[in-house]
């Protein structure tokens, strides 16, 4: 099993299984994790985390409700693809409609084309 | 799922104290915080689960069966760790205790307990009057370990123990409950303790109880918001479990914070409950300046 790196906020508004559900999809779709990896157990997760059994749990039942993960009765919980293409592809939507609301914006203040493109290069390669 | 503790219905009458149809259940391979002021009743309710003392009404099932005077079968399954453990008068060493301790026990694994020592850095030779409150403790818990309890109730185990030590003894939970055939039932005021490892929360107060249910579930419910006390009317405190007013503003607890924050309008702040904060304003209500 490899070291996955989840790092998470006890302070945080967010529920602590929202930010571990998350956290574990993310790594999925950006391929940290592929098809079959096998994810620490539930209290192994809880003890590095230092979280409650349940907490984790929830996330892992969540994941495996979404058709990211699999659960193995008795052997532990295994990444599965299954719907990686259609999280990637909901996410894509979102970020479409967020670069139509920057395209309105850029509009309406007479940004050019070439203008945006450049701001976008500039942000996008910050980010990295 | 299956129960570690289900307690149902339970009354005890003291002159002066009363505890009332007190319900709630452990289910198994999960760990409880059991939490209220001092004198809410946490120790008479463990009390009377370990058997110690008798009930008037109600009924008491550990591991699947009813405790009662005949229940020695369940009692070797309860490792029990409380505040001010003697250990026999405190003139024997620890091994001596642990032997001693064996006697009273079918399943007690000698080399488990040995393993357990040298795990918690104990030293066999010591006398145990010599002992430090968190050494104490853990000699404790090494000896339920060793006659393989599944359940573990403490009482306040970590009241005295100062904050370093509260850390490993938090780690020792961890790797107690790697096991997930045990369970924990853990009484405490100190809740920054059960922040963390606490899958459920059990508050009592004046011998009732308060909320008995998932940690995640009361910490997604409750929030508190803060804002100018001017701005909180009456349908405002309607949302509120508790209110505490300063000079300076507003700090309140609410199950329906977001419409809370709504009404108080820009000013208005909402955090994350601490399991400390569901505590005191459920408990104390509504009350000024405190």
């Amino acid at each position: 099993m490899s070291n996955i790196s989840i790092i998470i906020s006890q302070t945080s508004p967010r529920p602590i299984y929202e930010q571990i559900e998350d956290r574990i999809r993310s790594l999925i779709v950006s391929g940290e994790l592929n098809d079959g990896d096998e994810l620490p157990s539930i209290r192994v997760l809880a003890q590095d985390l230092r979280v409650s059994v349940i907490t984790v749990k929830r996330a892992y039942d969540e994941l495996v409700a979404a058709g990211f993960l699999t659960s193995v009765q008795g052997k532990g919980c295994y990444v599965s693809v299954k719907n990686k293409e259609l999280f990637r592809e909901q996410r894509m939507r979102i970020v479409e409609e967020k670069l139509d609301e920057a395209a309105a914006e850029a509009r309406r203040i007479g940004m050019t084309l070439t203008e945006l493109q450049l701001m976008l290069t500039i942000v996008f390669e910050e980010e990295k | 799922m299956e129960n570690a503790i289900k307690v149902t219905g339970l009354s005890k009458h003291y002159s002066g104290f009363e505890l009332s149809d007190v319900s709630f259940s452990l289910p198994r391979g999960t760990v409880m915080g059991f939490i209220g002021r001092n004198g809410a009743g946490k120790t008479t309710t463990i009390k009377l689960i370990m058997g110690l003392i008798h009930k008037n009404v109600g009924s008491i099932e550990v591991l699947g069966k009813e405790m009662g005077p005949d229940s020695a079968d369940i009692r070797e399954k309860i490792g029990f760790v409380y505040d001010e453990q003697a250990f026999y008068g405190g003139i024997m060493t620890v091994r001596d205790v642990g032997k001693m301790t064996g006697r009273f026990y079918k399943e007690w694994n000698n080399n488990e307990f040995s393993r357990l020592l040298k795990e918690f850095n104990l030293d066999p030779e010591h006398k145990t009057e010599a002992l430090s409150h968190g050494q104490r403790t853990k000699l404790s818990i090494a000896l339920a370990l060793s006659h393989n309890a599944e359940l573990l109730i403490m009482d306040e185990p970590s009241s005295g123990l100062d904050p370093v030590f509260r850390i490993e003894f938090i780690d020792i939970l961890y790797r107690i409950i790697q096991d997930e055939h045990r369970s924990i039932l853990f009484s405490t005021h100190i809740t920054t303790d059960l922040e963390k490892i606490a899958d459920y929360i059990t508050l009592i107060d004046n011998g009732r109880i308060v909320f008995s249910e998932a940690k995640d579930d009361i910490l997604d419910r409750y929030k508190i918001v803060k804002g100018p006390l001017n701005r909180l009317d009456q349908k405002g405190r309607e949302m509120c479990i508790g209110v505490r007013e300063m000079r300076t503003g507003f700090e309140a607890l609410s199950a329906s914070a977001d419409k809370l924050a709504a009404l108080i309008g820009a000013d208005a702040i909402t955090q994350r409950a601490t399991i400390e904060d569901i505590m005191v304003f459920t408990v104390k209500g509504e009350t000024n300046g405190w």
